[in-house]
């Protein structure tokens, strides 16, 4: 034994008595203020040159912004990125299923789309289904390669420009989709299949109800990352003349010359549709950290405010409040 | 005595690759009978364990449960591999606790408890919620129903996972060295749990290392070494009398 106490001291003894808090003057920053004026510099410089930039006609970006030509083709834009997404994240999940199944024909299979999807560019691969019907006159559904016929269709009136554009990106993403999905699956730890087995759940069930909703947490910061990709990638879709947002400005522009103008349009349209689909991502994952971590990482007002905060003073020693799950004691 | 036993494994081997796991295992467990297996690790008590619900495929030997063989049916001389469903119907009659808990952490208590019996017994949801609730009670967490996993401490969590075996209402609990991931003042709750299982007269087989609980609770011990059984009987008998040089100098390591 020694003189030491090692139980809590009795209660109004010396020990027992909270020391007072520590006021000290914090560290100061001096070099994160010079940045700031440097950096504020140099935005201010670019704003300056191109605001009084001579050719740039800044009235007819104001003009043209919300025309109807370009409002039609900003909700094509996002129509062909929704619509591809889905059947890549749609067929991502089948492939990546595909791949880890203990079936040798289904692994192959899906080890073959991935390997000619991702091979091919997608441009070439939107332009071919364009063309599908150069080399195919009709598309069906039938017994031989030549009829009888169970359905059939010509496949010009088929193929229309909106779907071989969302055919062509939807199937290139898949094949993206089921490694990001794969990935997922993969960092899934084991002994949860395990559980989930032994409960007698069957190998779908564990898939869908165990293994993917946890998989989520990984999958869905690179899926964010695909759809941003995608919401630009569509403008590819021009090839298949789909009056998408590009399409619209290059239209506009081949008439008006006000090239650099448009250009300047569409990416107005483009940053502000990525930044809604960042904040909906930001939401997503804040949805599927349930249980994964004690408190939810806080929204972008919250984490806005906090960087405003230790700009210039130490972070704050209480943390802001969080909108959590009840956060128990352990 | 009862006609048919619980588990009974004859000759039972299992290899990985060229490493024998399990080296011709013979034991038989009666309805109602606590098991406790003890030995060293890598000794082959886990994956004999595993066996049982079919979590790993035996090589050799025949192994049955509740008078039907695990993983196989028999007509003539010839063994027949079960499909899927077969298979998972027949683990869904035992309950296995794991040395990690193995929770799902994306779901509360008590939807952890209920997802078994909802998908694959397809109960009613009302009656696997009343039996979730009630388990919970059993089991001292009333009140960490809506809790995630992450929010309860090992032993809460271990004892939730006792209780999600349970909501299946199995025939026969397996336990995986169910108190070795706990800090010490966390065993008791989760011993307290299985001791009142097995006074309630569940057959279980648990590998463990706690020898004041095989003593106290088991009916039977058996202690293994490299993939066979060195001992078994009584276990206040083998605990206090180990007759196995083997024995003798693992008890005397870990007493």
């Amino acid at each position: 034994m020694t003189e030491i106490a090692s139980g809590p001291p009795a209660p109004g003894s010396q020990a027992g008595r909270r020391p007072e808090a520590i006021k000290a003057i914090p560290v100061r920053h001096p070099l994160r203020w010079v940045s700031a004026v440097i950096v504020l510099a140099f935005a201010a410089d670019a704003v300056y040159t191109l605001a009084t930039a001579p050719n740039m006609r800044w009235a007819v970006v104001g003009q043209y912004l919300f025309q109807r030509l370009i409002l039609q083709g900003a909700v094509l834009t996002l129509e062909l990125t929704v619509a591809a997404m889905v059947i890549g994240i749609a067929l991502g999940i089948v492939l990546a299923v595909m791949r880890l199944s203990p079936n040798p024909v289904m692994s192959w299979v899906s080890w073959f789309y991935i390997w000619f999807f991702r091979g091919t560019p997608v441009l070439v691969q939107i332009f071919f289904w364009w063309n599908l019907a150069i080399i195919l006159k009709n598309i069906g559904i039938g017994i031989a390669p030549n009829g009888p016929w169970l359905w059939h269709e010509a496949t010009n009136s088929l193929i229309v420009p909106f779907t071989a554009a969302t055919l062509g990106l939807g199937l290139n993403e898949a094949a993206y989709m089921a490694e990001i999905v794969r990935a997922g699956i993969i960092s899934v730890e084991h002994g949860q299949t395990e559980a989930a087995q032994a409960l007698g759940m069957s190998r779908l069930q564990v898939m869908q109800r165990i293994v993917l909703p946890q998989a989520m947490r990984v999958i869905i910061p690179p899926t964010g990352n695909e759809t941003i990709s995608m919401l630009k990638t569509t403008s590819l879709a021009f090839v298949a003349t789909v009056p998408e947002l590009y399409t619209r400005a290059q239209q506009i522009s081949s008439s008006t010359f006000y090239v650099v103008e448009m250009l300047f349009v569409i990416s107005i349209w483009y940053l502000f549709l990525t930044s809604i689909l960042t904040i909906a991502q930001y939401y997503i994952e804040r949805h599927f950290a349930r249980g994964a971590q004690r408190e939810l990482p806080p929204t972008p007002f919250q984490s806005f405010r906090r960087m405003l905060v230790t700009f210039h003073a130490p972070p704050p020693q209480v943390p802001l409040p969080v909108t959590a799950v009840r956060s128990e004691h352990r | 005595m009862p006609a048919v036993s619980m588990v009974r494994a004859e000759a039972v081997h299992k290899n990985y690759g060229r490493l024998e796991v399990l080296r011709g295992i013979d034991l038989e467990v009666q309805p109602k009978e606590v098991m406790c297996m003890i030995g060293p690790s890598g000794s082959g008590k886990s994956t004999f364990l595993r066996c049982i619900n079919h979590l790993e495929k035996i090589d050799a030997g025949r192994l049955s449960v509740d008078g039907e063989l695990v993983g196989y049916r028999e007509r003539g001389d010839r063994l027949y591999e079960l499909p899927d469903r077969e298979v998972c119907r027949k683990r869904s009659e035992i309950g296995m606790v794991f040395q990690h808990f193995n929770l799902f952490p994306h779901m509360t208590a008590l939807e952890n408890l209920i997802e078994a019996p909802i998908r694959v017994k397809k109960e009613s949801r009302a009656t696997a919620v009343t039996r979730a609730r009630a388990l919970l009670e059993r089991v001292g967490l009333a009140e960490k129903v809506d809790a995630y996993p992450k929010q309860l401490s090992g032993g809460q969590q271990q004892r939730v996972a006792i209780a999600r075996a349970l909501a299946m209402q199995p025939k026969l609990m397996l336990f995986d060295e169910p108190t070795s991931a706990l800090d010490p003042e966390l065993v008791g709750e989760v011993l307290d749990v299985m001791r009142g299982l097995a006074k309630d007269g569940m057959t279980m087989i648990v590998v463990t290392h706690e020898m004041g609980f095989a003593r106290e609770v088991g009916d039977s011990l058996v202690f293994m070494d490299s993939g066979a059984i060195v001992e078994k009987g009584d276990p206040r008998d083998v605990l206090a009398n180990p007759q196995h040089e083997r024995t003798q100098s693992f008890l005397s390591k870990v007493l």
